[in-house]
C-alpha cells in the first residue's frame, strides 16, 4: 500500500496547489480491486479540494453534471467544512486525469464509521460489496451518479471529511510560520488567523506548505448549528453555460477528422443479424463503411444526416424466432399466472400474515403499471477512437470510470489503453447508468471496425425509445381485511419482479398483520432502473391501495393515514405539512377532487397533494400538486425544490401518458408522436415545502417521483369515483 | 451544390445538399453545437432557431427552403453578454440538465419579440418544447418576470 504522502500532491504545475486527493499511485496498485482489498479499520476517500495562489478553491466533484445540482451542493459542503469564501469556490467535474481514471482512492481519511452502512448505498450497489468502508469505497470508487447519492453518500462521507482535513492542514501551516499553537488559530473566509494578535494568511499563501502535511484520519466536522454555507440558495455553477449553448454534451464532442454513425438495432430485443445488403448505399455521398454487429448494422459518413438516411434506406434482416411472438397482453398473462401459481417468496411476514385474512370481506384488487422508457433530450450517443492500439471514448454516463471499464471489456483492451471522457449529460434518469450502456458498446465496435479516425455514433429518437432499458412492468396482488374500527387487520401484497424482492413494497403503515412477497418473471424485454426505481411503482401501488381502503371503511384518506402513522413522527409531520399546505377539507367544487400520497425514499420522505379537474367529457386537468419533502439535512434549498418540482413532472408525465407496449417482441413506440410527454400548457402549479429535521440526509433527484400517480390517481377517484389501478390514466375513460 | 446560409450574421457559401436539414449543418458543417438535437421530426423543438425572427424547427427545414433568411442561433441571440431572457433564466435557476434550454430559450424570445406580455395561456400556446427534467414551472415564473405579470 502507498503511503499517506503519496496521497497528497503539492504541486500541479502551476504553483502552490495544495491538492488532496489526486493519489500519485502506480497505476497497476490501484483501481476498485485493490480498494476492496482494503481491510477493517483501513480508511478511503476520494478527496478533491484544489487551492490556487489566489485564494480559488476548486472543488473537484467525482460526479458528472446531469442537472441536478451536484457540481453546486457538493462544493458547498466542502467549502463549508473548508471555512472558504463562497465568492472564490468554483467545481469541476472529475477530470480525466489518469490518476483519476484509474481509480485512485487515497487513503487517510476516516468516513464517519457510524454513517456508513449498507443502507446508504443505491439499491442498484448493495450485493456488490460486504459493508462498510468497503462499500463505502467501492461506491466513491465507481464514481456513480445516481440513486440520489451524491449529497448523502459523496457528500456526507466524503466531501465534508476531506474539506475538514485540508482546513486543519492549512491551519497546521500556518502555525507553523507564527510558530503558535494551531490550537491559537481559527479560520474564516479563505484565510487562517491568528485569534491573538489578529494576523492572517489567505489559503493560497498557505496551500504549498499545507499540502506538505499529511491529511489527518479524524479531522473536526462542524455541527449542523455551525453550518454558513450548507442550507443557502446559491446560485447553481452550471447554469450561465447553459443559457448560452456552451455546455459540452456528449452529442457535441468535435474531434479532428471525426465521422458520424448511424444505427439500425434488431428491434426485437438480442436478436441476430442475419443478412443485409449494404450494397445499396455504397457509393452514396459521404459513405464512408458499413459495419456488420451481432445484432445491428451501422453505417458511417462524413456527416450523421447522410448515415441516418443510408442507415434507413438498408433491409437487415434479423433471427428474432425466438422472442418475436411476445407481446405486453402475453408478458401480462404470465405475470398473473405467475401470481396464482403460489410460487410467492413472502420477504416480509407480520403477525399471522395471510392467515389473517378474513374468509369473508375480503378486499382483493390487482394493480399494473407498464413499461416505461427514460427518453432523456439528449439522445444516447458515444463518440470513440481507436487508433495505434489505443482506444479514446466520449460520452455523458452516470459512472465514469465504469464506463472505461466497460469499453475496455467490449474492446478487448487492457484498461491502460483506453481513456474515457466524461461529459455532461443531458438528462439521465438512471438511462445511464451501469448494465445500461448499449450506445457505448456499440460505439466501441463500430471505432474498433474503423480504426483511425473519431466515430460519433448517435442513436435517432426512435432507436433511444426502442433500445433503452425500461422501467419494467409489474403486477401486484392485494388483499386486505379492516377490522371492526375500519382500520387494516391484514394487508397481503403480492408482486411481480424481474428480479429480486423490492423492500420499497414494505409499508411505513402500522398494519399488525402482513404479508409482502414476490414471484420472479423473467422477460426477453431489458429492464433498468428509472428514476426512483422500485419505489416507481411500489408508491403508486400502496399508496392507492391504502387510499381505497379508507373509502372502504369511509375514512377520509388523510385521517386514515394520520392515524396509521401515530408511531412514526416524521412521515405524519411531512404529510400533515403537506396536507395544511394544500388546505386539505376545504371544499371543491363538483368535477373536482383532491388526493394525498406519502412514500419513503431513498432516505427522504415526501408527501404529495394533488388537485385535478375532470371535465364533463372526461377531460383530466392536474391544476395544482402541493408537496412536502422531509430529507433530513437541505444543502441547497433552492436546489432541492428544482429537483423536487422535476420529480413531481416526471412523475406525473409517467401516470398520465406513459406507456411502452411490447409487439411482435419489440417496442411498440418510437419517437415523442406515439411515446407521449406532458408539457407547458399540462404543468399544474407546484408548490414545494421543505421540512429540515433530524433524520438521515436523503437523497433529492428521485424521491419526489413515487407519491405523484397515487396522489393525482386518488384525486381523480376523489372526483369521479373511478378508481385507477393501471397507468396510465391515458387509457381510462373518466365519464 | 453550393448552399448560402446567413447564420448569426455570417455568411456560409456550403456545399450540402438543399435537403439536408438546417439543424445538422449548423452543427456539424459549421460547428454551432448550441443547437440541440432531440426527436428529429419537428416534436421536441430541442432544434429551435429563429428564421427571420420566428421560431422554427431546424431539424424538419431543409437548408434549401431558407437560404435567403436571416438565421439566429443561441449563439446569436445576444450581441454583447445575455438577453433580458438569458438573464431571467440565471435569475430563476430554471435549467437542470439544460439539454432543451437552447431551443425554450430561442422560443421564448420569439414569444417576447412578437408579444412582450405573454398571458401564461400565450405562453403556452406558444411554447410547446418537451423539456424533460421539468423546469415548466420556472420557466413560468421567470416569463411572467420578463412580461411583467405576476402569477
Amino acid at each position: 500500500m502507498p503511503t499517506r504522502r503519496t496521497v497528497v500532491l503539492s504541486a500541479l504545475g502551476t504553483a502552490g496547489a495544495l491538492v488532496v486527493g489526486y493519489a500519485a499511485w502506480p497505476s497497476g496498485r490501484i483501481g476498485r480491486a485493490n480498494a476492496l482489498d482494503a481491510g477493517p479499520g483501513e480508511r478511503f476517500v476520494t478527496s478533491w479540494i484544489k487551492i490556487a495562489n489566489d485564494d480559488t478553491v476548486t472543488v473537484v466533484v467525482p460526479h458528472c453534471d446531469m442537472g441536478t445540482g451536484v457540481l453546486t451542493s457538493l462544493p458547498q459542503m466542502a467549502a463549508d467544512e473548508l471555512d472558504a469564501d463562497w465568492s472564490k469556490v468554483r467545481s469541476e467535474a472529475a477530470p480525466s486525469d489518469p490518476l483519476f481514471a484509474n481509480g485512485s482512492l487515497a487513503e487517510g481519511f476516516i468516513l464517519g464509521e457510524q454513517n456508513v452502512s449498507v443502507d446508504s448505498i443505491p439499491a442498484f450497489l448493495r450485493g456488490t460489496v460486504a459493508n462498510g468502508f468497503r462499500t463505502v469505497a467501492e461506491y466513491m470508487n465507481l464514481q456513480v451518479t445516481g440513486g440520489s447519492s451524491a449529497v448523502r453518500a459523496t457528500g456526507m462521507l466524503g466531501m465534508r471529511v476531506a474539506a475538514a482535513s485540508a482546513r486543519e492542514m492549512l491551519v497546521k501551516a500556518a502555525a507553523a510560520r507564527w510558530n503558535v499553537a494551531a490550537n491559537d488559530c481559527e479560520t474564516k473566509a479563505s484565510r487562517v488567523i491568528h485569534t491573538a494578535s489578529g494576523r492572517s494568511f489567505g489559503y493560497g499563501e498557505l496551500a504549498g506548505e499545507a499540502a506538505g502535511y499529511d491529511p489527518s484520519s479524524h479531522p473536526q466536522l462542524k455541527d449542523k448549528s455551525q453550518f454558513k454555507i450548507i442550507g443557502r440558495p446559491v446560485q447553481r455553477f452550471d447554469i450561465p453555460r447553459k443559457v448560452n449553448g456552451t455546455t459540452n454534451y456528449g452529442i457535441d464532442v468535435k474531434q479532428p477528422g471525426m465521422l458520424y454513425a448511424a444505427i439500425r438495432i434488431s428491434p426485437v430485443f438480442g436478436a441476430k443479424l442475419k443478412s443485409v445488403d449494404t450494397g445499396v448505399v455504397h457509393g452514396r455521398r459521404g459513405i464512408k463503411q458499413t459495419v456488420k454487429l451481432d445484432d445491428a448494422v451501422v453505417v458511417i459518413a462524413d456527416r450523421y444526416w447522410r448515415a441516418k438516411e443510408a442507415v434507413a434506406d438498408l433491409e437487415p434482416v434479423f433471427d428474432d424466432a425466438a422472442d418475436g411472438q411476445v407481446s405486453s397482453a402475453s408478458i401480462t398473462t404470465r405475470r398473473a399466472q405467475a401470481l396464482k401459481s403460489g410460487n410467492i417468496k413472502v420477504d416480509l411476514k407480520k403477525g399471522a400474515g395471510v392467515d389473517a385474512l378474513a374468509a369473508a370481506d375480503r378486499i382483493a384488487t390487482v394493480y399494473t403499471v407498464p413499461y416505461l422508457a427514460h427518453s432523456p433530450m439528449e439522445p444516447m450517443n458515444a463518440t470513440a477512437l481507436f487508433k495505434d492500439g489505443r482506444l479514446e471514448v466520449w460520452s455523458g454516463t452516470q459512472d465514469g470510470l465504469g464506463s472505461r471499464a466497460f469499453c475496455a471489456k467490449a474492446a478487448k483492451l487492457p484498461l491502460e489503453q483506453v481513456t474515457f471522457h466524461l461529459q455532461p449529460m443531458g438528462g439521465g434518469f438512471g438511462r445511464r447508468l451501469p448494465g445500461q450502456w448499449n450506445f457505448l458498446e456499440y460505439a466501441v465496435k463500430t471505432a474498433m471496425a474503423a480504426p483511425g479516425a473519431p466515430v460519433k455514433l448517435i442513436f435517432t429518437r426512435e432507436q433511444d425509445t426502442q433500445h433503452d432499458y425500461y422501467r419494467p412492468n409489474v403486477m401486484s396482488a392485494f388483499q386486505a381485511t379492516l377490522g371492526p374500527d375500519g382500520m387494516p387487520a391484514a394487508w397481503v401484497n403480492n408482486y411481480t419482479t424481474d428480479d429480486g424482492a423490492n423492500s420499497e413494497a414494505h409499508i411505513i403503515y402500522d398494519i399488525p398483520n402482513q404479508s409482502i412477497g414476490a414471484v420472479q418473471v423473467p422477460t426477453h424485454v431489458p429492464t433498468g432502473p428509472w428514476r426512483s426505481v422500485e419505489a416507481s411503482w411500489h408508491g403508486f401501488f400502496v399508496e392507492s391501495f391504502i387510499d381505497e381502503l379508507a373509502h372502504r371503511a369511509k375514512q377520509d384518506p388523510f385521517e386514515y393515514r394520520r392515524a396509521l402513522l401515530k408511531n412514526a413522527p416524521r412521515h405524519l409531520a411531512t404529510l400533515e405539512l403537506a396536507a395544511q399546505k394544500a388546505g386539505w377539507g376545504t371544499p371543491l367544487e363538483k368535477g373536482r377532487g383532491r388526493g394525498i400520497a406519502i412514500f419513503e425514499s431513498f432516505k427522504s420522505i415526501v408527501a404529495h397533494v394533488a388537485e385535478v379537474t375532470v371535465d364533463a367529457q372526461g377531460k383530466l386537468k392536474v391544476d395544482r400538486i402541493v408537496s412536502a419533502v422531509d430529507t433530513g439535512l437541505v444543502v441547497n434549498p433552492d436546489g432541492l425544490k428544482a429537483q423536487m418540482e422535476g420529480g413531481v413532472f416526471f412523475g406525473l408525465t409517467a401516470a398520465v401518458r406513459g406507456e411502452i407496449t411490447i409487439d411482435h417482441g419489440a417496442v411498440a413506440q418510437s419517437n415523442f408522436k406515439d411515446y407521449e410527454m406532458l408539457r407547458l400548457a399540462d404543468c399544474p402549479d407546484i408548490e414545494i415545502h421543505l421540512r429540515e429535521s433530524d433524520g438521515p440526509v436523503g437523497g433529492a433527484g428521485e424521491p419526489g417521483v413515487p407519491p405523484v400517480a397515487p396522489a393525482v390517481a386518488n384525486a381523480i377517484f376523489a372526483a369521479t369515483g373511478v378508481r385507477i389501478r393501471d397507468l396510465p390514466f391515458k387509457n381510462h375513460s373518466l365519464v | 451544390m453550393t448552399v448560402r446560409l446567413k447564420v448569426n450574421g455570417v455568411l456560409h457559401e456550403l456545399d450540402v445538399e438543399e435537403e439536408a436539414p438546417l439543424l445538422w449543418v449548423i452543427r456539424d458543417e459549421i460547428g454551432l453545437t448550441g443547437t440541440k438535437f432531440g426527436c428529429g421530426i419537428a416534436q421536441c423543438g430541442a432544434c429551435t432557431v429563429h428564421v427571420n425572427g420566428r421560431a422554427q424547427r431546424s431539424c424538419v427545414t431543409a437548408v434549401g427552403s431558407v437560404q435567403d433568411a436571416e438565421i439566429t442561433t443561441i449563439e446569436g441571440l445576444s450581441a454583447n453578454g445575455l438577453t433580458p431572457a438569458q438573464q431571467a433564466w440565471i435569475d430563476h435557476q430554471v435549467p437542470q440538465c439544460g439539454y432543451c434550454q437552447s431551443g425554450m430559450l430561442m422560443a421564448v424570445s420569439a414569444l417576447l419579440e412578437a408579444n412582450p406580455h405573454p398571458s401564461d395561456d400565450d405562453l403556452a400556446q406558444a411554447v410547446t418544447n418537451i423539456c424533460r427534467c421539468g423546469t415548466y414551472p420556472r420557466i413560468r415564473a421567470a416569463v411572467r418576470a420578463l412580461a411583467g405579470v405576476e402569477g
